[in-house]
Parts: C-alpha cells; sequence; structure tokens
C-alpha cells in the first residue's frame, strides 16, 4: 500500500487552514462549536464563518494546487491519507460529516493505518492534575502498552503527557493526535515526548496540513478524532466544565464507551470524573479494568503485585495511603521516630511503592502491594 | 605649629587607622579639612569650632588646616570630630601633645563639647593594639564595647575638656571588671526556644541534622506551617561561638551600627532580609563597599522566605560567598573582603497562592505553578543540601506538651561538631567537606552502598546530588557517634535529599 490523498480532500484541508482565524470568531467559546463547522461542506463553512474574505479563501482554495501541498508535506517529512484512502482509519468514519477528509502526520503510517478497533484505548484528563492523577495515566499507559493496547492522547501536559510516555515505557504503540500541524510538537514542553513517540513506532498525527498555527477551535476539534479512534475513552481527572467530559461527551455520542478514574471526592480535580461514574461510566481502577471492558472478562492479567514488604514497610505504607504525604505526617500518625520513618519512606520510594515530588511530598504509585499471611487482621500502629 | 592625632576609619569591616594632621599658623582666619572626607567629616568643622569654645578652651583665630591620612581613602562618618579637636588644641598648645601619641581617639562631638559614641569601635580597638597603641580614648558609651580587646587601655571621655587630662592619673581607664558574660545564642530575656516547636519530629529532625552539619537547608510548606518559627530557632542549636569568633561577629555588628548590649558578646546572628533586597544589599556593595546581609549574618543563619521571590541576580551573586566564605567587592577604588560563613536556611511557598498542589482551594493554572517550581528548583540548586516539605500542624499537635529544648539538641550538635572538627580540622563541617574528604570520611558498609547504589537508577540521582546524600549520612552518623554510615543513615539522607521537579 502506498500512502496517498486525493486532490479533494487535500484542498478541503487547505481551506480549513485559511478559514482558521474567522473560524476561531465564531466557533464559540473555547471553540467548542468547530466539530459542527467542520461538518459542512465547502461553500456552506465559508459562508458559515462569513467575512469579506472567505469567498476569496474558497476560491483560492479550489484553484490551490494539490501537488503544492504534497511537496510541502513532503518537505516537513510528514504523510498524508484521505477518507478516500485505505489507510485512513476506519474508525474515524463513525463521524460521518464531521470525519476529517485528510490527515497529516508523522511516524509510523502503518500504525494508524492498521488500527484495530477493539485494541485502542483513548486517555485524556487535566492538564494540571495532581500527583495521583499523572501517576494513575502513566501506569495505565504502561500497562496497557504492555497487553497490546494502543494508546491515544492528546499529547497536552499533564494527563496526556503521562499517558503517552507510559506507553512507551510500556514499549507499546501509541497515537498522539495534535490540534495545529502534525510537525509542530505542541505543547512546547512536549517536545522530548513527540520526538519519542515518533522514533518509536508510534504516530503524530493533525487534520490541519504541517506547519498550520493552532487556535482554540483546533482543540475540540482534536477531541472528536481522539474520541473516535478508541473503543474506549478513559477520563483521568477532569474538573468540571473541562475539556476532556467534551471528549468523553464526543465518544458516548459516537457510541463508544466512557470510562473513568475514581477521585477524591472532596476534591475539586476530580469533580468530573466521579460525575462521570455516577452518570454511568466504566469505573477504571486499574488497566485490568480497562482490558476486562475491550476484551471481555478472563483477559491477560496484568495486575502484578510489587515486592514483599515487612510489617514496618507495610505500616508506613498504611499510613501513606491513608493520605500523610509528608514526612511529618507519617511520622506523626505512625508514632514512629522521624528518621525511621525518613528511611521507611526512602525504602518504599526505592522499591516502587511511592514516588515524592520535588519538595519531597510523597504519593501512592499504583503498584499492589502482595497479600500478606495475616490478610484481615490489621497490622502496624 | 604641628599636632598628629590617630583615629581609624572602617573599611569593609575592618578599621584602619587614620592620621589626623592639624596645623595651625598664622594668617587669615580659615579651617580647611582636606583628605577625601564626606559631607559629615566635613560638617566635623562647625562641630569642632564649637564644641571647642564650649569646652572652656579657646578656638585659635589662625588659619587651620587639618588633613586626613592616608589622604586617598575616602573618610566617612561623624567619629573624626574628637580627633580633630585634640590635635587641634595639641597644635594652639592648649593640650599635651606627648598623650596624643600613645592614644587612638574616636567619638562624635556635641557642640556642647560632649563626647557621643560611634559605630566599630571594636574594630578601632583591634587595629589600634595591633599598631602598638597604648590606649584608646573613646566615648563613655563605646568603652565596654571597646574593652572587649584585651590589652589595651580604654579611657572613657565624658567631656571634650578630659582630653586635656589624658594621659594623665586623674582619668581612670575603664575597668573590666565591669565587663559581663558573654551572651548566649539567643539574646533578648526570653530567647527562642525549639520547644516551641509542636508535633513537627520530621522538621525538628532537619534542623537538627542542619545544625550538626552546617547544611543548608530548603523548607517548603504552605504559610502557617513553622517555616519561619522552624529557622528563628536554628541558630539556638548551634554550638557557642568561641570568643575569636564572637568578637568578629560583634566588630560586624559595630560597624554596621547595630552592636550588642554594651560589654556583651554579640551571640550567633539571625538575619531575614526581605525578598525586596537588591544585590547589594545581600552580599555588600555600593561605594564604597559596605557590608550586606550575608556578611551580618557570619557565624549565624541566614534566612531567605520566599526564595522564589528573590532576584535571581541576588540569589546568584550568593553562590561564590555560599562556597568560600567570604565576598569580595571590587570597586574601581577599592576591593575589599568580607566574611559571611553563615548556615543558609531558605523557605518557600509549594506554588504561588501558597495553599499548594494538595490542597482543593489552589487554582493556580498549570504554567504558573510550573514556572514557581522551575524558579524554585533553578534558586541555589547546588548549594542546597537537605530539603524537606512541611505541612501546617494539626490542632491537636499544638495541643501536645513542648518539644525538647534546644539546649539538648545542642549538646548532641555540639558533639558531632566535635567529631567534624577531629576528622576535618578547626572551623570545618560536613557540609564544606571536598569530594575527596568525602570518599575518605562516609565508608559506607554493606547494606548502605546497597541501598545507595540502587538509588543511583531509581531516583535518578546525580553525580553532585550523590555527594550532597553521603555528606548528610556522614552528618547522621556523626549524630549517633558511630564511624561507619549504615543504611539507616543513607535512607534518611536519601528523604533529605534536593529533587529535581518532575520533566
Amino acid at each position: 500500500m502506498i500512502i496517498g490523498a486525493c486532490d479533494a480532500c487535500l484542498r478541503r484541508a487547505l481551506l480549513i487552514e485559511r478559514l482558521a482565524p474567522r473560524i476561531e470568531r465564531v466557533a464559540g467559546r473555547g471553540g467548542r462549536g468547530s466539530p459542527e463547522l467542520l461538518a459542512l461542506e465547502d461553500d456552506r463553512l465559508a459562508s458559515a464563518v462569513g467575512g469579506r474574505r472567505a469567498d476569496d479563501s474558497l476560491t483560492d482554495a479550489r484553484a490551490a494546487s494539490a501537488r503544492d501541498l504534497r511537496r510541502r508535506v513532503d518537505a516537513a517529512r510528514c504523510w498524508t491519507t484521505c477518507r478516500h484512502h485505505a489507510a485512513y482509519p476506519v474508525t474515524l468514519l463513525d463521524l460521518g460529516d464531521e470525519a476529517p477528509a485528510a490527515l497529516f502526520g508523522r511516524g509510523e503510517w502503518a500504525a494508524l493505518a492498521g488500527l484495530d478497533p477493539t485494541t485502542t484505548a483513548t486517555i485524556v484528563g487535566a492538564r494540571r492534575a495532581s500527583a495521583y492523577g499523572l501517576g494513575v495515566a502513566e501506569e495505565l499507559g504502561r500497562m496497557l502498552a504492555g497487553a497490546g493496547i494502543v494508546v491515544v492522547s492528546g499529547l497536552a501536559n499533564g494527563v496526556d503527557s503521562r499517558a503517552h510516555r507510559g506507553a512507551l515505557d510500556g514499549e507499546g504503540v501509541t497515537i498522539a493526535v495534535l490540534g495545529g500541524g502534525a510537525d509542530v510538537p505542541y505543547p512546547r514542553r512536549q517536545v522530548g515526548l513527540y520526538r519519542r513517540i515518533v522514533s518509536s513506532g508510534g504516530v503524530v498525527v493533525s487534520e490541519l496540513p504541517p506547519g498550520a498555527a493552532s487556535f482554540r477551535w483546533c482543540f475540540p476539534a482534536r477531541n472528536r478524532i481522539m474520541a473516535a479512534l478508541g473503543k474506549i475513552t478513559v477520563v483521568v481527572e477532569a474538573a468540571e466544565r473541562s475539556g476532556s467530559l467534551i471528549t468523553a461527551g464526543m465518544a458516548l455520542d459516537l457510541g463508544r464507551s466512557v470510562g473513568a478514574v475514581p477521585g477524591q471526592v472532596n476534591s475539586w480535580m476530580s469533580t468530573g470524573t466521579n460525575q462521570l461514574l455516577v452518570d454511568g461510566a466504566v469505573p477504571v481502577r486499574d488497566a485490568q479494568d480497562v482490558l476486562d471492558h475491550l476484551l471481555g472478562a478472563g483477559s491477560p492479567n496484568v495486575r502484578e503485585p510489587g515486592p514483599a514488604l515487612d510489617p514496618q514497610l507495610r505500616s508506613i505504607l498504611e499510613h501513606v495511603e491513608a493520605g500523610h504525604v509528608t514526612c511529618d505526617g507519617v511520622a506523626m500518625a505512625s508514632s514512629a521516630p522521624a528518621h525511621v520513618t525518613a528511611t521507611a519512606l526512602t525504602r518504599l520510594e526505592l522499591l516502587g511503592y511511592l514516588t515524592s515530588g520535588h519538595t519531597g511530598r510523597y504519593s501512592r504509585t499504583p503498584m499492589v502491594a502482595p497479600e500478606t499471611a495475616d490478610a484481615g487482621l490489621p497490622s502496624g500502629a | 605649629m604641628l599636632a598628629v592625632a590617630r583615629t581609624f576609619t572602617v573599611v569593609g569591616v575592618a578599621a584602619q587607622e587614620v592620621h589626623v594632621e592639624v596645623d595651625v599658623h598664622s594668617g587669615l582666619p580659615a579651617f580647611s579639612l582636606v583628605g577625601l572626607p564626606d559631607a559629615a567629616v566635613r560638617e566635623s568643622r562647625e562641630r569642632v569650632r564649637a564644641a571647642v569654645s564650649n569646652s572652656g578652651f579657646e578656638f585659635p583665630l589662625h588659619r587651620i588646616t587639618a588633613s586626613l591620612a592616608p589622604a586617598d581613602l575616602r573618610k566617612a562618618g561623624p567619629g573624626f570630630d574628637l580627633a580633630i579637636a585634640a590635635a587641634l588644641l595639641a597644635a594652639s598648645r592648649q593640650v599635651s601633645a606627648e598623650a596624643l601619641d600613645r592614644y587612638w581617639l574616636a567619638g562624635e562631638l556635641g557642640l556642647d563639647g560632649s563626647i557621643r559614641p560611634v559605630p566599630g569601635v571594636l574594630a578601632m580597638a583591634e587595629e589600634a593594639r595591633r599598631g602598638g597603641a597604648e590606649g584608646i580614648a573613646v566615648a563613655a558609651g563605646n568603652a565596654a564595647e571597646a574593652a572587649l580587646v584585651d590589652g589595651l587601655s580604654v579611657v572613657p571621655l565624658r567631656d571634650l575638656g578630659q582630653v586635656a587630662a589624658l594621659g594623665g592619673p586623674a582619668l581612670a581607664p575603664f575597668d573590666r571588671a565591669e565587663l559581663t558574660a558573654p551572651s548566649s545564642n539567643g539574646t533578648g530575656p526570653d530567647p527562642p526556644d525549639l520547644a516551641e516547636l509542636r508535633g513537627q519530629p520530621y522538621l525538628r529532625h532537619a534542623l537538627e541534622v542542619a545544625a550538626a552539619g552546617g547544611h543548608s537547608m530548603l523548607i517548603v510548606g504552605p504559610p502557617g506551617a513553622g517555616k519561619s518559627l522552624a529557622a528563628r530557632r536554628l541558630p539556638t542549636l548551634l554550638p557557642p561561638l568561641r570568643r575569636e569568633e564572637a568578637i568578629e561577629v560583634t566588630r560586624i555588628a559595630s560597624v554596621c551600627g547595630r552592636p550588642p548590649p554594651p560589654g556583651t558578646l554579640a551571640g550567633r546572628p539571625f538575619r531575614a532580609p526581605h525578598h525586596t533586597i537588591s544585590t547589594a544589599g545581600l552580599v555588600g556593595g555600593g561605594s564604597p563597599p559596605r557590608p550586606g546581609e550575608a556578611t551580618l549574618a557570619h557565624g549565624g543563619v541566614l534566612f531567605l522566605d520566599e526564595l522564589g521571590e528573590f532576584s535571581r541576580q541576588a540569589l546568584e551573586a550568593m553562590r561564590q560567598p555560599l562556597e568560600d566564605g567570604s565576598i569580595t567587592v571590587a570597586r574601581a577604588r577599592h576591593s575589599i573582603e568580607l566574611p559571611c560563613r553563615f548556615m543558609l536556611v531558605a523557605a518557600s511557598n509549594p506554588c504561588p497562592c501558597g495553599r499548594g498542589e494538595s490542597s482543593d482551594r489552589c487554582r493556580c493554572s498549570e504554567a504558573s505553578v510550573r514556572r514557581y517550581e522551575a524558579k524554585l528548583s533553578g534558586a541555589l540548586a547546588d548549594r542546597i543540601d537537605i530539603s524537606l516539605t512541611v505541612e501546617q500542624p494539626s490542632p491537636e499537635a499544638l495541643r501536645l506538651a513542648p518539644g525538647e529544648p534546644s539546649a539538648s539538641v545542642r549538646a548532641r550538635v555540639s558533639a558531632a561538631r566535635e567529631a567534624q572538627v577531629r576528622r576535618l580540622g578547626a572551623g570545618r563541617c560536613n557540609a564544606v567537606m571536598t569530594p575527596a574528604e568525602t570518599r575518605r570520611a562516609c565508608r559506607l558498609d554493606e547494606p548502605a552502598a546497597e541501598l545507595l547504589a540502587r538509588s543511583h537508577t531509581r531516583l535518578g540521582l546525580s553525580g553532585r546530588g550523590y555527594e550532597r546524600v553521603l555528606r548528610v549520612a556522614r552528618t547522621l552518623a556523626d549524630l549517633e557517634g558511630v564511624d561507619r554510615v549504615g543504611a539507616g543513615h543513607v535512607g534518611d539522607a536519601l528523604s533529605l535529599r534536593r529533587r529535581q521537579p518532575a520533566p
């Protein structure tokens, strides 16, 4: 198979790129109206976004040479495909009129072309997430990738990038859907991650031609592609009215499943995900819950317990699980001397049960503690 | 007729001898003052004129020239009044010139002839003794401070009239028996004590380790978590200053115009400059160069609250001083060296709003938290050995009985410091060990070495970070009085290490 796109679809992509600033004006707050706008045909889109120049853009785009755009794609070391081409992922066709005409990408295009809808999961979540959310996202990405699931996300800071990173650590395939051109690592901070994805058999993809600037409306538009690609969309930490909830809504509209990672009920960072659970989303505690949903119960077990713990470490770990995040807090709660607590926390960190932030605040990793013989008996102080 | 009196001017934090030469000869009545005087010194002529007349002497109606030598050194402050007046009186043969050879003089004159104290007389007393003077004559209010220097007769003067009796039996020198005992680390009647820190065992522990090894530390926590309360109590954990150190600290305080109560030696200072401070204010500077907060904290603790808010430039200027224990301020005219061997305690909020990521009321944007973290982790990153995070103590903790008092912690700290002095030499501590010394001093037992090796890969410890952990582990072993560094020490030191923000 040779990758390619038809002229009409490329011209459509060019038109969207030219109209981007005008779409920004009419796409509403946060650009949320963009998927509906992008469902319109060329003339109706031009008239919907209005303005004196819109008709000119339409004429320009119709007259534009698809060959020039193909050259541009090559120059940007990207590839392109369109909905009339075999390399176009079939799951995107579920978007109907909203399906992007052309896709531009960088990386292993076969990963996108050969995407198996049943083994693809989208992970989304807050850009600014807690250590808990970030840890869960990374672990989900790692375990899902390890079980052969393709992890789709948006390369954003926070949950998205952690999910990608986890998937790469799990030596799996991950797909990043960008709002702007696929050759522009955005956000800038994730440029290292971008390179890792491209060089490790993953794909970075966008519906805008290479070099296109991103506008606010590009992100809701990007979300519909992410929602369509995954069989399930898992939301890790989202506040009320967050973009991740919009993605979840799009997934539901497409008939996809939505999963949510439970959060603390008194944390504003988790209000959105907890509401999703109330509304009937699939509860996601770890990768196993996602696998059970995707592949049915009895799917390969990914829950591996961590290294063995002596009673003292187990007791300290329980205090961290109970919500004490500083050494002071744990020492007070466990009534162990400060230096003993400090040493125990370091050991737990080295074993992988805990991580510490840059200020020395501890958080629990998803690593499962092994069962003990005296399970059920309260251990420690 | 010519007469010479000797006095001093402050250069940096030390005194330099200044000769006041006064020439009185016939001519139109005039009084000129040469030798780079500043405005306050130039005005000295008016004070001297009035004080001489009002003390029962006669102000000579001749041509008077006063010269301050060395001529190229800028002179500042009112302390030259007494020496100028005394030389003038000697030059006009109203007092004996002989006493001026033996005594240095310093003091500000009132118009009525009274003599007022001036800053820096301790520095002058040290310089006078080095210069071989028999004694010094200072304002009565300065006498106790000057008398801290042994082997020097200190003559307190109340007014200019007494200059006539200088060197004679009528004027008794200051009696050193009046000196009170040197003050301890806490100043004031109710010094801060570590006992007031309740329910924060790890913070206490970290303070003790920092004090024992001279390690600089960073405390991160929301407002009200006891960061400055803890930092303020750090000087009380340090062993008392040795006499020569205490004299140096007192001299610095004196030249900066903030001497301890008369007759006492200063304790370990605690300085907490506001974060809007300029670079010159922090490390010293200006023309002529003046000591900054870092020098004022010499021998004690420099506390930088809101580390992330300090100007990048000011913090960068602190790096070298932290390493060397001294600052060189070079200006076109002079280059001076200021001592600044202090312990650094920095504190910071966890995020711009101060509530911290774990609080559900914190709504700082992701980007602003990121900027804050980057600034914090960049600031003096390679100079801070210990970092920890603290939280507001719970209401139950605040009702607990007072904790262990400073004195008993100080005893352990002193013992650990003595072990370090035996190993590294006088005045040194674990925080300033060179890599070679660290390797020699930190012999790890088997489990400790294994733990540290694992942390290398697992925690992403850098080479520098590795060194720091070893130094802190050494201090922990010193606190326990053991020779070998064990796994417990390494584990503890790892938990106190400074971490880098996640990518």
